[in-house]
């Protein structure tokens, strides 16, 4: 039997790891966006990510209460013991995928963190009403780029959808259940589901774009079962930390 | 940013029908009360978007609290050529100037 602060801490740090991960992947675009103005905008966004993964693992460490530091989860801990969503470990080096993306990421990290922000944990509900702000503005930056290429040209269209098709097996595992010891403590991602598509669709209809139908793939995100992809975002984003222990600006 | 080199303040295209995004001047108004004052230019392909990136070049330390943008082609800037016409004829009345009035002690606030 799992006791509840166990379950706590793995859903924060499944929180963590999602918005850490993410961060890493938008950071891939610093210096290979499309306009100057746009990387910007995207190291933006990843650095908002990055800032609640700092604030969510700090609070998983003391949740643990053996005395790891942010600093220690996010660089120490090896795949296997990473929470996150397959979603945001994937390659994202298309532009369409990376818009797709944050936009499915995005529309769920709002309904998630607004959740949360009513939550009588106090830790995550200041976390959550401090991002919701932040998301709400990924979430409009990603619709507008979905919009602008699916109903662009004919070219731009048919890779939109192309992106959007290759991310959808991956949306049903954010939405997984709540165990049911920390029902009514935190948000449960299942109950976000018809909130966040139908937010989805409102922007991929208004693209001309159709809502893929795919079958899900294989989740265990959760549990630390991860695609091959993040052993080397790890390696990447760890490299510095384990070569020079305790490296600080 | 501004990287096309003109000095004129044209975009060089205006249509934005090329490769490359319109350029935009952002103007940014840094508390209530005070005037939307120019903060630079940007490249973004429409409005919405030149708002956007507005926003996140020009206002990510806290420096606004409104944005507004404009296509570059759609100012009408004065020349050099028109320096003399325009300008050097306001330099020899001193009279427009508040300077030839005593003020009286005590006043403050003026």
């Amino acid at each position: 039997m799992t006791s509840a602060k166990t379950l706590l801490l793995d859903y924060t740090l499944g929180l963590a790891d999602d918005a850490l991960v993410s961060a890493q992947r938008m950071g891939w675009w610093i210096s290979r966006a499309p306009e100057l103005e746009e990387d910007v905008a995207l190291a933006n966004i990843g650095l908002d990510q990055l800032g609640q993964a700092r604030s969510l693992l700090t609070y998983a460490g003391q949740l643990e209460g053996v005395g790891r530091t942010e600093d220690d989860l996010a660089y120490l801990r090896d795949e296997r013991d990473f929470r996150n969503v397959k979603l945001v470990e994937r390659p994202m080096t298309d532009f369409g995928v990376a818009m797709a993306r944050l936009l499915v990421f995005a529309t769920y990290q709002l309904h998630l963190y607004r959740g949360l922000s009513v939550s009588s944990d106090d830790t995550l509900s200041g976390v959550a009403a401090k991002a919701v702000k932040e998301v709400a503005y990924h979430v409009d930056h990603a619709a507008h780029w979905v919009l602008r290429l699916g109903d662009g040209t004919e070219e731009s269209h048919a890779r939109m959808q192309a992106a959007l098709d290759a991310e959808w097996p991956y949306v049903d595992e954010l939405f997984a259940p709540l165990d049911p010891s920390l029902a009514g403590h935190v948000a449960d991602p299942a109950a976000l589901r018809e909130d966040v598509l139908t937010d989805v669709r409102r922007v991929v209809t208004e693209a001309t774009l159709s809502m893929p139908e795919v079958s899900p793939a294989l989740g265990g995100g959760r549990e630390g079962l991860h695609t091959e992809h993040l052993g080397y975002l790890l390696a990447e984003l760890q490299h510095l930390h384990r070569s020079h222990p305790g490296a600080t600006w | 940013m501004a990287s096309t080199g003109s000095t004129d303040g044209k975009n060089p295209d205006p249509t934005g029908s090329g490769r490359r995004w319109p350029l935009w001047e952002v103007f940014v108004r840094a508390r209530r009360g005070l005037s939307h004052v120019h903060a630079g230019s940007l490249h973004a392909p429409d409005a919405e978007m030149a708002l956007r990136n507005a926003r996140d070049l020009y206002t990510r330390r806290g420096e606004g609290v409104s944005l507004w943008v404009v296509r570059s082609s759609d100012i009408e800037a004065s020349t050099p050529d028109e320096r003399d016409s325009f300008f050097d004829p306001a330099a020899d009345k001193i009279y427009r100037h508040p300077t030839f009035y005593d003020v009286p002690e005590g006043v403050e606030h003026l």
